[in-house]
């Protein structure tokens, strides 16, 4: 059983290997607004928000406690 | 012609080895959440001994005298040699206001029991029941060490302090990165624990304790988070880089809201029938019993895309469960509109949720009578509930890396439920929470 999350793994890993980009090919990436969370304040405060008034929070990154706003 | 390949190779050769540098923030999995620790900055442009700031202030306005928050932060990175780079933040927020206490409205005036001192406040009749005694000062401290193991291996390590007047919360953790594939995929986990304290004026009421004749327990209660996060990381092509993160967190202890009430109304045929139910003349309301665990799971998938004109897409997925029975989905959508010395960016948000198991908007007399009720609460952020955001931000690129941005926006929570019985069906148990969220902030 422990063997199909690895199993899964490895496959994700070995797709992924096809993918990508040469070095000198990532001046798009580089981009300060291409990075996946260019802006943590505004997350940050986004995610203060909806954790106050959802009963959701995290995914992006840990969605623990810190507040007693819920 | 033979020196005019040459330049040119040096030239993308040193254009490869900054652009490298910056790389890396790009493949990093963020780990920022509630706690607002960032595993990494937005982009690690220093040079080592250099240091970067960002400010922002954020107000967010309920309509209806509900809750608003100001809420500035200040966040410095300190850049060193090999990658390596420190980042400190604060936050300080104030809320006032006020919340809704879970009670229903009536057509009747309530009164209900503050939770210092035994003094009381009123609620007028077909009111929306509201806790006016809302105000607190909120201060956190965070600070985030990032720093590459070797050129395939890289960590981060957090430590996070947080105190009000009613609650605090310590807590640490970390993140391990592996590159592979020439850096286009990176895989990361991470793990953070914390370690909150409630303490709200009084001690915590017992769970569906009767509010008139509490007994407080006159201590602090506390609970244990602990998140996990797997994350992938992959650069697809030239224009575009995906995300993928399973998370789960795991709460234990104390997880009531010290504040939420339930309203008992009457079931029993008659004039009151759908009204409070009373017992010696005096309206029944408990407070509310949540379970002592939880666990939530979390898939959380992330795409940016750019188009040939310099514009982005950003687009992202959540789904969410948990052991209480709730389930949710959340869509976010940006575009970022190049406009070349400055951007405006559009944003849509949809959020829906399913309520908790133990979620009821009221209590029955029966089941109040029956006295064997366990878990419930009426908090509506564990009801039924979509919401929706819509908001637009604009940002002015300033000279040597220096950005002023500003956002406004809309959020709007509807949710729905059992509208129940009698005198009950004519008032509002489900009112939509309308919200203004604005913020300035200035990267320097």
């Amino acid at each position: 059983m422990k063997t199909i999350p690895v199993f899964v793994m490895a496959l994700l890993i070995s797709a992924c290997s096809d993918l990508g980009v040469k070095p000198w090919d990532r001046d798009i990436l580089a981009r300060e607004e291409m990075q996946l969370n260019h802006d943590p304040i505004e997350a940050s405060l986004d995610d203060h928000i909806y954790f106050s008034k959802e009963a959701s929070s995290g995914g992006r990154g840990f969605g623990g406690g810190g507040c007693g706003c819920n | 012609m033979q020196l005019k390949k040459h330049n040119t190779m040096k030239r993308v050769k040193r254009l490869n080895t900054r652009e490298a540098k910056k790389i890396g923030p790009a493949l990093a999995a963020a780990t920022c959440g509630v706690l607002g620790i960032a595993s990494t900055p937005a982009l690690a442009q220093g040079e080592p001994g250099t240091w970067d700031f960002d400010v922002a202030n954020l107000y967010y306005a309920e309509s209806d005298s509900r809750v608003t928050a100001v809420e500035p932060v200040f966040s410095a990175t300190r850049y060193f040699s090999d990658d390596r780079q420190l980042n400190l933040k604060a936050v300080f927020d104030t809320l006032t206001g006020a919340s809704p206490n879970g009670a229903t409205p009536s057509d009747q005036v309530q009164t209900f029991t503050r939770t210092s001192g035994g003094q009381t406040y009123d609620v007028e009749a077909n009111d929306a029941p509201l806790y006016d005694g809302f105000r607190d000062t909120r201060v956190a401290l965070s600070a985030s060490w990032l720093a590459p193991l070797n050129r395939e291996w890289e960590y981060t390590a957090s430590v996070y302090g947080s105190s009000e007047f009613d609650y605090t919360s310590i807590g640490t953790g970390g993140t391990i990165k592996r590159y592979l594939n020439n850096k286009n995929t990176a895989l990361n986990t991470g793990l953070f624990v914390s370690f909150d304290t409630v303490n709200p004026p009084n001690g915590t009421p017992p769970p569906l304790a009767e509010m008139a004749r509490i007994a407080r327990n006159d201590s602090d209660d506390s609970k244990t988070i602990i998140d996990a996060l797997f994350g992938v990381t992959q650069v697809i092509n030239r224009q575009t880089i995906m995300q993928l993160n399973y998370s789960l967190s795991q709460s234990s202890g104390y997880l009531n809201d010290a504040y939420q009430l339930l309203s008992v109304i009457d079931l029993n045929p008659g004039l009151n029938y759908g009204g409070n139910f009373q017992v010696g003349g005096n309206n029944v309301y408990l407070y509310e019993a949540r379970p002592d665990s939880r666990m939530k799971h979390s898939i959380y998938w992330q795409t940016k895309y750019a188009l040939e004109n310099g514009d982005v897409i950003d687009g992202s997925y959540r789904f969410m469960l948990d052991d209480w029975g709730i389930n949710s989905h959340t869509f976010d959508f940006r575009y970022r509109w190049d406009l070349g010395g400055s951007y405006i960016e559009p944003h849509f948000r949809y959020y829906m949720q399913s309520k908790a198991d133990f979620y009821q908007r009221y209590i029955g007399s029966d089941e109040y009578s029956a006295g064997n009720l366990t878990e419930a609460t009426a908090d509506y952020r564990l009801g039924d509930m979509d919401a929706l955001t819509v908001g637009m931000k604009f940002g002015w690129k300033l000279k040597n890396n220096k950005e002023i941005n500003t956002r406004i926006e809309y959020y709007l929570q509807r949710n729905t439920g059992d509208n129940g019985v009698g005198l009950l069906r004519a008032q509002d148990l489900y009112p939509d929470n309308r919200a203004i969220i604005f913020q300035v902030g200035y990267s320097f």
